[in-house]
């Protein structure tokens, strides 16, 4: 197959060489003004760190129920959450700053995805997905309990299930919250300083608590 | 499936046994159900045991609100080689639900047990492990009850923001 080199806009070389000019120094005057004013982008530190935080989510390998099965399918050819940055899902909260919570929260989850949420790395992020984790759907019972009640979320998309394409809409509103400078620190974002929960007393590596030995999950 | 009289011939073997192991049958949509004493419950299905129902398919609890005695268990037995089913139903209150445990003739039981422990707060008696087996162990109140509230935690919208938790704080 015969492969054309494209031509390239006649102004392009003139713009390098003025570029390099410019690096070296060279370009001074109104050469210069116009250069700048042409060719530089000034922002604040804050906005880039924004632009780029929002543009790179590490979701969290994380599913509950059904919706799980769409989120999965956002990073599937169709919706292509790549597209955003968003497709790295890490097998670590250490390594995630952003958990959908993909289905329905029992009681008994709640307290294994609230320590999740706070293995996460600051600044974190939460998307409940679908209807049973923000308002517990059709299954409005005493097993269930919405995700606000025990972890602070970001964005709620509604559905049973929701589409991926709504799940993708959930994450770009979420970029836009990220990119629009909303604090890092959760506690900072919802006015929520004062609610740290108090470790135990003591000496946390005391014998009543020895989850580091193999088997013994007293006090896990 | 025994039929109408095949239940009766079985309830009467065990009248004879024991005359307070069976205190009804009932023969409904081919289904056939001996009602026990709860008192007498392990008996009866150690005779069922003895047989051919060597298996036990399931064991669940029943509210039957408003009627008294609330609470039910029921087993449904399996003979599996003659692919024939029998269940047991036992009744007791709510002021005293107390039946006897039947993991020793059926280890299986025991899961089964502990779920209608949880749900409907049967106590069975001789369970090596009796604890809450899909509610948190602290949890208060057996859900599946007829007189528990079906309503799960109030749910936060807009409407009724205001005055919710975090904000009057």
């Amino acid at each position: 197959m015969d492969l054309k080199r494209e031509q390239l806009p006649s102004d392009f070389r003139i713009r390098q060489l003025k570029a390099r000019d410019m690096l070296r120094g060279d370009l001074e005057g109104e050469d210069l003004e116009r250069f700048v004013e042409e060719r530089v982008v000034t922002t604040t530190l804050e906005k880039a760190v924004a632009w780029a935080r929002g543009n790179s989510f590490f979701p969290l390998t994380f599913g509950l129920a059904c919706c799980a099965i769409e989120m999965m399918s956002i990073v599937a050819s169709r919706v292509d959450i790549a597209r955003f940055g968003f497709e790295a899902f890490r097998a670590s909260p250490r390594q995630a700053d952003l958990i959908i919570l993909s289905g329905r929260v029992s009681i008994k989850m709640a307290p294994v995805i609230r320590r999740i949420y706070d293995q996460m790395l600051d600044p974190k992020w939460a998307i409940s997905m679908g209807a049973c984790c923000s308002s517990m759907g059709v299954f409005n019972n005493y097993s269930l309990v919405p995700a606000d009640k025990f972890m602070p979320v970001d964005v709620h998309v509604p559905g049973c299930p929701p589409r991926p394409e709504a799940l993708a809409h959930g994450v770009l509103r979420l970029r836009s919250k990220v990119q629009g400078n909303a604090p890092a620190g959760w506690r900072e974002r919802y006015e929520a300083e004062g609610t740290e929960e108090l470790l135990p007393e003591g000496d946390l590596r005391s014998p009543d608590i020895s989850v580091l030995q193999p088997g013994d999950t007293a006090g896990a | 499936m025994p039929d109408a009289t095949g239940l009766e011939l079985y309830a009467q073997e065990l009248r004879d046994r024991d005359g307070e192991s069976i205190v009804d049958t009932e023969f409904h949509r081919n289904r056939a159900t001996l009602v026990a004493n709860p008192q007498k419950i392990k008996p009866v299905l150690e005779a069922l045991q003895g047989k051919g129902y060597t298996s036990l398919a399931s064991l669940h609890g029943v509210d039957y609100y408003p009627h008294e005695p609330r609470l039910g268990v029921l087993y449904e037995l399996l003979d599996m080689e003659r692919v024939d089913r029998i269940s047991v139903k036992a009744r007791v209150s709510t002021e005293d639900p107390r039946i006897d445990s039947v993991v020793e003739l059926f280890p299986g039981a025991e899961f089964p047990e502990r779920e209608v422990y949880d749900m409907f707060g049967v106590v069975f008696e001789g369970h090596p492990d009796l604890r809450r087996i899909l509610m948190p162990e602290d949890y208060e109140g057996f859900p599946q009850r007829r007189d528990f509230p079906t309503g799960g935690e109030p749910v936060l919208f807009t409407f009724n923001e205001e005055g919710s938790y975090g904000r009057d704080m």
